[in-house]
C-alpha cells in the first residue's frame, strides 16, 4: 500500500514540478516522499526508479505517438547515431528514473538514520 | 554505517543530476534536453496540430486575418500595410526563427558566441571584410527612406513580439541542442541577412588566386587559361546589339605597365577557395509564343541547399498590394513572385565588385598610410568577438579611404602569408536600400513601375527579370557596378595611388538590358551580360552552358504551356557534354584500354547527353572530364607552389578546340612530350578506377554518385535530408548539385486568373519535430511543381484554407 501511495505521490508531484521548476526537481520530490513515506531501502529506490520510469516513459511515449516520431527518429539519429525512436524513449525514462531512484534511496536513509538516533 | 549510506547515496544522486544537467561529462546536457515536460520533446509537434489563434497587439492599427492552407503557406490580409509586415515579421520568427538569428549571427560574425573557437577565423573574417560596417550604412539609408523604416520597424516589432511569447518548453529545439537563447531582433539584423545574401552573391573574388597565376605564367598563356571572354558565348544581350557611346571614360592608370599588368608578385596563397557556384536561370516569354497568349515567367534561384529552407512562402494582401512568392525570413516584403498584374525574379549577375589594394603603412602603428604622395590617417575599428568557454578575443582592423584593411600580419583568412597588408573595396560597403525594390516590385503594375523599382538594386547585382499581364516581358541586368578598366581588380592593385580606385560607376541607363526583343523572351543563366562591343569591361565568372541550351529551347518552342516549363526547369540535359564528349571519344587510344575499360567507354560513348539520376554515362563523363582537367593542369599547377585559380571546364574545351598543340598537354614530370590523346587516355584510365569503386558500392548511377543533400544549417545530417534521387547537375538547366542547387523553383503563367507553380526543397516550418519541415523535398527531387493559390479575401471558407489566425 505504502508503495502504491509512494508511487502516485512521487508520480503526480514530479508531473506538477517539471510545469514550473527544473526537471531534476523530480529528484527532491522523491527524496520527500521517501523521508515522508517510510519503506525498506529496496523499495523506497524502486518505488522513485518505477514511479518517473512509469512518469517519463509515458508522457514522451504519447508525445512522440502523436507527432508520428519524427522528432524522435531524428534525435535518436542525432545523439545515439542509431534511428530508433524506442531508443530515446527508453533512455527518457531511464534518466527519470535514476535520478529519482536515488533520490528516493536517499530519502530512506535520512529517515532510518533519524530513527537509528532514537530522535 | 548508515549514515556512510546515506552520504554514498545522495553523492550518486547530485552526481546524477550534474552528469545530465550539464555538458561536463557527455556532450548535451541530456537530463535537460529529453525532460518531457520543457525538453525537446516539447518540439515534437502533433501531426494534427493546430496553428489557429487569435493575437492581440497594442501596436495594431486594423486587423489582420491569416489563412494557413493545406501546405502551411499562410495567405496574410490585413486592413494595413504597416500591420501587415508586423505579421510577416511575426510568422517569419514563428516559424524560423533559429535559422533568421543563426545567418544573422553568421553574418555579424559571431558564431564562436555559439559554437566556440572553432568558428574564430569565419567570424574574424566577417569582420575584417567589414560585413557589420556594410550592415550599419545599408541601416542609414533605411532610416533614411520614411516608407522602408516604417516596414522594417513593424517587421522586427512582429519578429520581437513572437520572441516576447516563447517559454523555455516553446524554445526552437537548435537553441536547446545548442544551449543558447535568442536575442531580440534589431533593423540591423535585417540589413546584416541582407548582407549575408550580398555575401553569398557578390562577395566571389580570386585576385590573390589571379595574382598568383600572373606571376606564373606568361601573359599569353595566362590569357589562354583565364580568358575574359568565352568562345562559347551567348549574352543575355544579344550579340550584336548596338551601345550608346559610354557616359564615363575610364582611364588606365600611367603606371599599370609597370605596376599592375606585368608586375610579378605572388602572394603564396595556402587554402583554395569554393568554387563560385550560386549560379540561376529565369526567362520570360511573351505572348506571341505562348498557347494562352499571355506571357510567362520562369525562375530558379540557384543557392545552397539547406533546411530550414532560405526561402519562405506565402501571401501578402493589404488594400494597396496583393503579392505572393519566396520571402526570406529575416527580411520584411516577397522577394520572387507575382502579384496581380506582374511577376519578377532574379539571377546572379556575377559581377566582380570586391577588390583588393596593397597598402603601405608609415609604421607599426598602422595609423598612416601612404595615399597619393603623402601620409593619410586610418581609423580603428575594434572588433569583440565573444566566443563560448572562453575569453573575448579583440581584433582591430584599420580602416583606410579604400576599405577596411582585411588581411594583415595578424590575419591572412588562410590566404595571403607574405605579411603584407590589404585594404578590400566591395561594392556592398556602400549605403543601399534594396529593400525598397522588393516591396516598390511587389507593389507593381507595369513596367515603368517595375524599372522604378529596380534602379534601387546597388549589390548584389542581379539580372532583374519581369513580365506583366499587358504583354510587356523585359530583363535588366541591374545593380551599381564599377566602371572599369581592361582587367581592374582582376588582381590585387597598388593601394597608393587614387589613379587605380573605381573611377566612377556606370550609370544605371547603361546597365545591359532587353525590353520586348522580336523574338518573344528574354533569359539569363548567369552568362555574359553583353559581348565585348559593351563599352565596359565585365570581369566576373560567367557560366556559358545552361544560357545557350535555354536561349536554344525557347526559341524553337512555341504554343508554350507551363507544363512545358516545368519540363525545361527540370530539363537534366548537359549541352556541356554533347559538345565535350566528341572530344573524349575522338582523342581515345583505345587499344590501351583493359576489357573492363572497354565496357565503360562503351557506356560513356553511348551516353545520351542527359544527367538523369540513373544514368551511368552521365557518372562517366563528368568523372572523365575531371580527370582530364586534372592530368592536363595538375603538373604546372603544383609545380608553381601556388594557389592558382583552377580554370573553368568550358575554357579547357575552348582551349583543346583551338590549340592542337597546347603545351600544357605534356605531363612536365615525365621525359616524354603527352600530346591530347594521352592525356584524355590516361583520364580515362583514372576515372575508371573510381567508377570502378563507385560500380562496387552500388552508386555508379548518375544520383547516386552525385548524392544531392539538402543539409541543415547547423550541418548536423540528423536534421538534414540525404542521398536525394534527383538528376541534373552543374551544365544542366536543372542545376541540382551536391548541396547546391535550385532552391526555389517559380512558373507563373500572366494570364487574367495567374496561373502559378512552385516548389522549393524544404517546408514551411523550420521545426525538425514538424511534419511540415521537409515535406515539398521530395516533390522537388521528383521534378514536381505546386499550385500556387493567390487567394482571394472572399475564399475564407475555402476547403483548402485549414487553419485561421487573426490579429487586432
Amino acid at each position: 500500500m505504502k508503495f502504491i501511495v509512494s508511487t502516485i505521490l512521487i508520480i503526480l508531484f514530479s508531473f506538477l514540478s517539471c510545469l514550473y521548476f527544473p526537471w531534476w526537481t523530480v529528484g527532491i520530490v522523491a527524496f520527500l516522499v521517501s523521508i515522508i513515506i517510510q519503506q525498506g531501502h529496496l523499495a523506497s529506490f524502486i518505488c522513485g526508479f518505477i514511479s518517473l520510469f512509469l512518469l517519463w516513459g509515458f508522457l514522451s511515449f504519447w508525445i512522440s505517438y502523436q507527432n508520428g516520431h519524427i522528432l524522435a527518429h531524428r534525435v535518436s539519429l542525432l545523439l545515439f547515431k542509431t534511428d530508433s525512436p524506442f531508443l530515446l524513449i527508453g533512455v527518457t525514462a531511464l534518466i527519470g528514473a535514476m535520478v529519482a531512484g536515488f533520490a528516493a534511496l536517499t530519502g530512506s536513509f535520512v529517515r532510518k538514520e533519524k530513527t537509528g538516533t532514537g530522535f | 554505517m548508515k549514515i556512510v549510506s546515506l552520504i554514498v547515496s545522495g553523492i550518486i544522486t547530485i552526481i546524477l543530476v550534474l552528469l545530465f544537467n550539464t555538458k561536463m561529462v557527455l556532450p548535451v546536457p541530456l537530463g535537460k534536453l529529453l525532460s518531457p515536460q520543457k525538453g525537446l520533446w516539447q518540439n515534437a509537434e502533433p501531426l494534427n496540430e493546430n496553428y489557429s489563434a487569435k493575437l492581440s497587439f497594442p501596436q495594431f492599427q486594423g486587423k489582420v486575418k491569416v489563412y494557413f492552407d493545406e501546405r502551411l503557406v499562410p495567405h496574410v490580409f490585413a486592413d494595413n500595410n504597416n500591420d501587415a509586415y508586423f505579421v510577416q515579421g511575426y510568422l517569419h520568427a514563428k516559424f524560423r526563427l533559429w535559422q533568421m538569428e543563426f545567418q544573422t549571427r553568421a553574418a555579424a560574425g559571431r558564431l564562436s558566441e555559439i559554437i566556440g573557437p572553432k568558428a574564430l577565423d569565419y567570424d574574424r573574417d566577417k569582420r575584417r571584410l567589414g560585413m557589420v560596417f556594410a550592415a550599419e550604412n545599408s541601416l542609414k539609408a533605411i532610416e533614411n527612406d520614411p516608407v522602408t523604416l516604417a516596414e522594417c520597424d513593424n517587421y522586427t516589432a512582429g519578429v520581437n513580439a513572437y520572441i516576447e511569447s516563447l517559454t523555455e518548453s516553446t524554445l526552437p529545439v537548435e537553441y536547446k541542442l545548442l544551449g543558447y537563447q535568442p536575442e531580440k531582433w534589431s533593423n540591423l539584423k535585417t540589413a546584416l541577412f541582407l548582407k549575408y545574401m550580398a555575401l553569398e552573391l557578390a562577395g566571389y573574388e580570386d585576385d590573390f588566386e589571379k595574382t598568383n597565376a600572373k606571376s606564373v605564367f606568361s601573359s599569353a598563356d595566362f590569357d589562354k587559361i583565364y580568358p575574359v571572354v568565352m568562345d562559347s558565348l551567348d549574352p543575355i544581350v544579344p550579340k550584336g546589339t548596338e551601345f550608346p557611346p559610354p557616359a564615363i571614360r575610364v582611364k588606365v592608370p600611367d603606371s599599370a605597365d609597370s605596376l599592375y599588368y606585368d608586375h610579378k608578385d605572388s602572394t603564396t596563397i595556402d587554402e583554395q577557395k569554393p568554387d563560385p557556384s550560386n549560379g540561376s536561370n529565369n526567362w520570360a516569354i511573351n505572348g506571341t509564343k505562348t498557347k494562352s497568349g499571355y506571357p510567362i515567367l520562369c525562375n530558379d534561384p540557384h543557392l545552397g541547399l539547406n533546411l530550414p529552407s532560405i526561402w519562405y512562402e506565402m501571401q501578402i494582401s493589404t488594400p494597396t498590394y496583393n503579392v505572393y512568392g519566396a520571402t526570406f525570413p529575416g527580411a520584411p516584403a516577397v522577394i520572387i513572385g507575382f502579384n496581380d498584374s506582374c511577376a519578377f525574379g532574379f539571377t546572379n549577375a556575377q559581377r566582380d565588385v570586391r577588390d583588393y589594394y596593397e597598402i603601405k603603412f608609415k609604421d607599426k602603428s598602422r595609423s598612416e598610410y601612404w595615399f597619393d604622395s603623402s601620409w593619410v590617417p586610418t581609423t580603428f575599428r575594434i572588433e569583440d568577438i565573444k566566443i563560448k568557454g572562453q575569453p573575448d578575443y579583440l581584433d582591430t582592423v584599420v580602416y583606410t579611404n579604400i576599405g577596411p584593411v582585411m588581411y594583415d600580419k595578424k590575419y591572412n583568412g588562410g590566404r595571403n602569408t607574405n605579411q603584407k597588408d590589404y585594404a578590400v573595396r566591395w561594392k556592398a560597403h556602400d549605403s543601399s536600400n534594396e529593400l525598397k525594390m522588393f516591396t516598390l516590385l511587389d507593389k507593381a503594375n507595369n513596367y515603368n513601375d517595375y524599372l522604378k523599382a529596380i534602379k534601387y538594386l546597388q549589390t548584389p547585382g542581379q539580372n532583374c527579370i519581369f513580365a506583366s499581364k499587358n504583354g510587356d516581358i523585359a530583363i535588366w541586368d541591374q545593380g551599381q557596378f564599377p566602371a572599369k578598366w581592361y582587367r581592374q581588380g582582376d588582381f590585387v592593385m597598388p593601394g597608393t595611388d587614387s589613379s587605380y580606385l573605381w573611377q566612377g560607376m556606370i550609370p544605371q541607363n547603361e546597365n545591359p538590358h532587353l525590353v520586348n526583343p522580336e523574338r518573344g523572351f528574354v533569359s539569363s543563366a548567369n552568362q555574359i551580360p553583353a559581348d565585348t562591343s559593351y563599352p565596359y569591361y565585365l570581369g566576373g565568372n560567367f557560366i556559358p552552358y545552361r544560357a545557350i541550351e535555354i536561349d536554344k529551347r525557347l526559341a524553337t518552342m512555341n504554343n508554350i504551356t507551363p507544363e512545358d516549363m516545368m519540363k525545361l526547369q527540370t530539363s537534366n540535359y548537359n549541352i556541356f557534354g554533347k559538345w565535350a564528349l566528341p572530344v573524349l571519344i575522338r582523342n581515345m587510344q583505345v587499344d590501351k584500354l583493359s576489357p573492363q575499360e572497354k565496357k565503360y567507354f562503351d557506356i560513356l560513348k553511348n551516353w545520351n547527353f542527359r544527367n538523369d539520376k540513373d544514368s551511368k554515362g552521365a557518372t562517366l563523363f563528368v568523372v572523365t572530364w575531371d580527370s582530364l582537367e586534372t592530368v592536363i593542369w595538375k603538373d604546372e599547377f603544383l609545380k608553381s607552389g601556388l594557389e592558382l585559380p583552377w580554370p573553368s571546364e568550358s575554357t579547357l574545351l575552348d582551349d583543346i578546340n583551338k590549340y592542337p598543340n597546347f603545351k600544357f598537354y605534356d605531363n612536365i614530370n615525365t621525359a616524354n612530350v603527352e600530346t591530347l590523346p594521352d592525356d584524355v587516355t590516361a583520364a580515362f584510365k583514372m576515372a575508371a578506377a573510381v567508377i570502378r569503386k563507385a560500380d562496387e558500392n552500388g552508386k555508379m548511377d548518375w544520383a547516386n554518385y552525385k548524392d544531392t543533400r539538402v543539409e541543415h544549417l547547423a550541418r548536423l545530417d540528423a536534421f538534414s535530408r540525404l542521398h536525394l534521387p534527383i538528376g541534373g547537375g552543374t551544365n544542366t538547366i536543372n542545376a541540382a548539385k551536391a548541396q547546391h542547387g535550385p532552391s526555389w523553383r517559380m512558373v507563373v503563367s500572366l494570364t487574367p486568373e495567374t496561373e502559378a507553380y512552385g516548389v522549393y526543397p524544404g517546408g514551411e516550418s523550420g521545426n525538425p519535430g514538424s511534419k511540415y519541415y521537409d515535406d515539398f523535398v521530395d516533390e522537388w527531387a521528383a521534378g514536381k511543381y505546386f499550385t500556387l493559390w493567390m487567394m482571394k479575401a472572399s475564399e475564407a471558407n475555402d476547403k483548402r484554407v485549414k487553419w485561421t489566425m487573426t490579429f487586432n
